[in-house]
């Protein structure tokens, strides 16, 4: 009975595609993405219109012949329904038609722009053109998307390969979207690097710049003059990394593992700094620690010195970025740690360990995973961090900010950002594959499809002790600079009149009533866009996270090693290299969506995704394989084996994406700086406007509300969400 | 039994049948193999002989290198799991932690598409079949051991499949519930017809269920044949040591006969049954209990000393020297004792002793 409900799907899966496909031909305009949000391309119907054609339309006009050619491989592969599907040249035929279409589609795009030829060489070969084409709407994207279904349809028939649907539907897709707003941005942006001033192109040139000595030199280690540029990334990078990691394993143990009695504050204090503004804590650091700072100024009058700017710099950085980026450490470490199976620590401890060497010899190496994956986290933060070096840098160069001033600065040298760029990368990578040599191929599955009636295990005093105290000492720091955000926001004038007074909210979120609801506030605008494009963002974001992840963790195919670096990549290239890589791939043809708020979600998307890959993966390294083959062997299909039995055994990962995705939508600032226009303002690019300003009290008193409303939406994530119910039970838990 | 769940029992054929992982990681080598509807089949064998692999490729969770797999005489070598209607039991039991007991048992009738009455008559009708009445509603880390892999076994056959798998069933139970779900497990089997593979290690569980047993050896079949067939007749040295135990000693085959050879060893002389070998190049293969001791000594019988004995409450185990190695030997605790250092008279019983090729 299953089977034929089966051998039914299959078929009817390639002709929902085939149908798909022919419709965006058919009834969608070809070109034209940029009302993206509004649908104003409904309005314009009846179809045949010449204000957004379809792509029949088109070449019924003799107009953009150039997209036929796709059209005819495309309807050359429904001869497959034909044919019976054990039948090699079935799989044969899908994969070419389908592949062809795709190649055709994305050349043509290619090679034909808005002034005709993109290159001269085409216009040479082929004559002069006088057509022109502009970027790709929605009739083209869903018919490429089709015509890449069907070919991922003739891959998963090959006979005797055992390919799933789905899942090589889904590796297609990923790898199809990762190509297009990864590869291709830092490709078109890398092409720059080799550019000379004259256009030409240089090999010679681009290796000289790359070991320059200003970027290499180590002269700071034995105390003579300043670092490159470089090692100062990398430095930097390895303590944020480690401390973070540290941090974040303290508070992940402590709400796990004891009955602390602050736990759940601990909890949600602990996600506050990721839900700020990255230059606000940069600002309260100042304020605190600066040349005129509160806590310098009072130290200095106890110990009779100098105030000096001692904060500026590494250690200011340092801090900041610590603040930042312990709570992601954080969100992976307290999935691992909760997953851990209690009856292996129990196991230890039968076997005469004391709690102090099971947790050493067991709960640490299991939660292995977790800890290299948040070091690689916090590793990359830091190096991709743009807005704390920014503002606390003093004379301390790293890459990031040098790559902005590259390109924002006097000198406009593109060639030298993406020479940054590609050292910066080379760092991530090694990064990533020490990360993999460490973790080597051992097993970490602890959640089997054995019930589990372990008890989780008190933490040994000897770590409990100094966690708390570490955790305790964190949380007072947090305390202090977030009490001195509230308070900026609600004085006068930082320093100088410290009235208290509402009315820097007054401007930003003011509410009329005329007829209704004014919004007359000045951040209204803004903040609005911002909340649509980050609620827009997080739901995609962690689905391909975890999409991903699952496709990692839980699939064989080939080139896997590709796929995950491919995936991972995005991560390691900071914010601006995003931006101006977008600016620089999609301000023209085929992909023209520069200005709309489209690219700002795709950014996001793609900037955050590895968050939701990493988290994904280091949980479902530890659900045991054979959950699946048992749900396959009861008839589930591998989408709902995902669905009903992977998914529910994530939530912890699954909460941990959408916050994190939601919130870096909502707070990113370095790629969001390049990509906004005035239709599309972020709320952060809008608060940097008003500090550029010196209008300091209005941009505090509008990141405050930020964080207030990002609050809430986690709190309201975390109810909708839930936790998973697996019946483990709760040990009373000794309060310290 | 009951009337909600029925059999669509079919058979299981291979036909040439390869894994090979990587380049030369053979874990199933060309085997072919008939699996009779409405039968058990055990596949025993000990670890990495490829038993498990041959059971996951008729699941469809590995699909095989080379060869043909049939299962009702439709071929479903490149069908995936999902697409077989085959069920199987997991050694882990792979339950899903985050569903109750009912939720697991409906997964996969939710799966087949059915409808919600049919899927709450025979989850309901599946828990009666294992007397799990009462606890629906439970977690599956709620259950003890053996409710657990119940809710397995119920799981599987809820769904009627042609061929029900199970994979080390009772690794996780201790010895007197393994016993009890053994027989359990071979009532179901028979009383609803099912067709049931079963992977074991364990010979005794293996003799105690099967209808009929392949014992497979370093990626290849050794042999096929009933419980009795194999005990008494095994063809090589690997089958008679690994059903049921055998002391393998060399012998000098006097004459090869029909039904009956004679075989001496130093200055025994006797008849064994059932001879396989057509060579002369033959051992003799003598399990423990078919070995009599006397202690009046008997120039016709071997003799030897008693290495080292113990009591093991029904019987005495033995261990023995002499010329011809070293034998291993069981009697009732009813005869007389042999001490330690005693000389004995050794003696083979009738049946159960056989040739097997060298």
């Amino acid at each position: 009975m299953k089977r034929d409900l089966q051998k039914a799907g299959i078929d009817s899966n390639l002709r929902l595609w085939l149908l798909v496909g022919i419709a965006g031909y058919l009834l969608l305009p070809w070109y034209g993405l940029e009302d993206f949000w509004t649908l104003g391309w409904v309005i314009s119907f009846p179809l045949f219109s010449s204000d957004n054609p379809s792509g029949l339309f088109l070449i019924s006009q003799g107009d953009s012949l150039w997209i036929l050619p796709s059209l005819l491989t495309f309807l050359f592969s429904g001869i497959a329904l034909r044919l019976p599907r054990a039948n090699p040249s079935y799989s044969r035929l899908l994969m070419i038609t389908g592949l062809s279409t795709v190649i055709l589609v994305v050349t043509q795009g290619l090679s034909i722009g808005i002034r005709g030829w993109t290159t001269d060489w085409l216009g040479e070969l082929f004559g002069p053109l006088n057509a022109r084409q502009y970027g790709m709407g929605y009739g083209g994207l869903i018919f490429t998307v089709s015509a890449l279904m069907i070919f991922c349809h003739g891959l998963a028939s090959r006979p005797r390969k055992g390919a799933d649907l789905f899942v090589t539907g889904a590796i297609g897709l990923v790898t199809a979207v990762v190509s297009v707003f990864v590869f291709f941005p830092i490709f078109i942006m890398l092409m720059s690097a080799f550019r000379t001033e004259d256009g030409g192109g240089s090999l010679l040139l681009f290796f000289q710049r790359l070991v320059e000595q200003k970027l290499w030199q180590v002269d700071c280690l034995v105390g003579a003059g300043p670092c490159g540029v470089a090692i100062n990334s990398f430095l930097l990078a390895i303590s944020v990394g480690v401390i973070t990691t540290v941090l974040g394993l303290c508070f992940a143990l402590i709400i796990v593992r004891t009955g602390f009695r602050f736990n759940k504050i601990l909890r949600a204090l602990s996600v506050v700094p990721i839900i700020t503004p990255p230059f606000v804590i940069g600002l309260a650091i100042i304020l605190l620690f600066g040349l005129s700072g509160a806590v310098t100024t009072t130290v200095a009058e106890w110990l009779g010195l100098n105030p000096t700017r001692w904060v500026y710099g590494f250690t200011g950085v340092l801090i900041a970025q610590t603040l930042a980026f312990t709570p992601i450490a954080f969100l992976v470490l307290i999935g691992v740690v909760e997953s851990v199976s209690p009856s292996l620590e129990e196991a230890a401890q039968t076997l005469r360990a004391d709690r102090w060497t099971s947790f050493k010899t067991v709960t640490l190496p299991l939660i292995r995973p977790g800890l290299a994956n948040a070091f690689l986290l916090g590793f990359i933060e830091s190096m991709a961090d743009f807005g704390n070096p920014l503002v606390l840098g003093g004379n301390l160069d790293v890459l990031s900010t040098e790559i902005f001033f590259a390109i924002v600065g006097a000198q406009y040298d593109q060639s030298g950002a993406a020479i940054l760029a590609t050292i910066l990368l080379g760092f991530t990578l090694l990064a990533f594959y020490f990360q993999r040599f460490w973790l080597g191929k051992k097993s970490y599955v602890t959640v089997t499809g054995k019930g589990d009636s372990g008890i989780p295990t008190q933490l040994p005093k000897r770590v409990a002790i100094p966690a708390i105290s570490i955790v305790s000492l964190w949380t007072v720091f947090t305390f202090v600079v977030y009490g001195m955000i509230l308070y900026g926001s609600v004085v006068e004038l930082w320093g100088v009149n410290n009235t208290l007074t509402f009315k820097h909210y007054i401007t930003a979120f003011g509410l009329d009533w005329k007829d209704g609801i004014v919004w007359s506030g000045a951040a209204w605008d803004s903040f609005w866009t911002t909340m649509m494009i980050s609620v827009t963002a997080a739901p995609f974001t962690a689905a391909v996270g975890l999409l991903t992840a699952y496709l990692l963790t839980r699939q064989k195919f080939y080139g896997q090693n590709a796929f995950e670096f491919g995936t991972m990549l995005s991560f390691a290239i900071p914010g601006t290299v995003i931006g101006v890589s977008y600016i620089l791939a999609f301000n023209v043809p085929p992909i023209e969506i520069t200005g709309t708020g489209l690219i700002l979600v795709i950014s996001f998307i793609f900037r955050n995704m590895p968050v939701g890959v990493r988290a994904g993966i280091a949980s479902m390294t530890q659900i045991d394989k054979s959950l699946d083959e048992s749900s396959a062997t009861l008839g589930a299909s591998t989408w709902a084996t995902l669905r009903h039995v992977i998914m529910p055994l994530l939530r912890s990962a699954t909460v941990a994406a959408l916050v994190y995705s939601f919130v870096r939508a909502m707070t990113a600032i370095s790629a969001v700086i390049f990509l906004v226009s005035a239709e599309y303002d972020m709320a952060t690019s809008y608060i940097i406007g008003r500090v550029e300003n010196n209008d300091y009290g209005l941009a505090i008193a509008y990141s405050t509300t930020l964080i207030v409303v990002m609050l809430l939406a986690i709190l309201l994530l975390q109810f909708l969400v839930g936790r998973t119910k697996i019946g483990r039970r709760h040990a009373e838990l000794e309060s310290i | 039994m009951s009337q909600v769940i029925k059999t669509n029992a079919a058979d299981v054929r291979f036909e040439g049948v390869s894994k090979i992982y990587g380049k030369d990681a053979v874990a199933v080598g060309d085997i072919d193999l008939t699996v009779e509807a409405g039968t058990l089949v055990t596949l025993l064998g000990p670890s990495g002989c490829g038993k498990t692999t041959t059971l996951r490729m008729i699941a469809g969770l590995e699909l095989p290198t080379a060869g043909k797999i049939f299962v009702g005489g439709e071929d479903v070598t490149d069908l995936p799991a999902t697409q077989r209607d085959i069920a199987m039991v997991f050694q882990s039991y792979a339950l899903f932690p985050h569903m109750s007991v009912q939720e697991n048992i409906a997964y996969g009738l939710v799966n087949s598409g059915m409808g919600r009455d049919e899927i709450a008559e025979r989850t309901s009708s599946g828990m009666d079949l294992v007397g799990l009445k009462g606890f629906e509603k439970r977690l599956p880390s709620e259950l003890s051991g053996g409710q657990q892999q119940r809710v397995a076994v119920a799981r599987a056959i809820v769904l009627e499949p042609q061929v029900l798998l199970f994979d080390e069933p009772l690794s996780n139970l201790d010895a007197k519930l393994r016993r009890q779900v053994r027989e359990e497990i071979r009532e179901l089997q028979i009383g609803l017809g099912l067709t049931v593979v079963y992977v074991t290690h364990d010979q005794e569980e293996a003799l105690a269920v099967s209808d009929k047993i392949v014992v497979m050896d370093k990626a290849k079949i050794a042999q096929i044949g009933t419980p009795v067939d194999l005990y008494d007749r095994p063809n090589s040295v690997f089958v008679a040591d690994f059903i049921g135990e055998a002391n393998i000693l060399d012998c000098d085959v006097l004459s090869l006969g029909e039904s009956e050879s004679s075989v001496r060893i130093d200055n025994y002389q006797f008849a064994v049954g059932n001879v396989i070998p057509e060579d002369r190049e033959a051992r003799l293969a003598v399990r423990p209990r078919n070995i009599a001791l006397s202690s009046e000594s008997n120039p016709d019988a071997l003799s030897g000393t008693v290495k080292k004995v113990s009591y093991v409450g029904s019987h005495y185990e033995y261990t023995i020297v002499g010329t011809f190695g070293e034998v291993f030997a069981i009697e009732d605790a009813t005869l007389p004792l042999k001490s330690e250092g005693s000389e004995v008279s050794i003696t083979f019983k009738g049946r159960g002793s056989c040739l097997v090729p060298s």
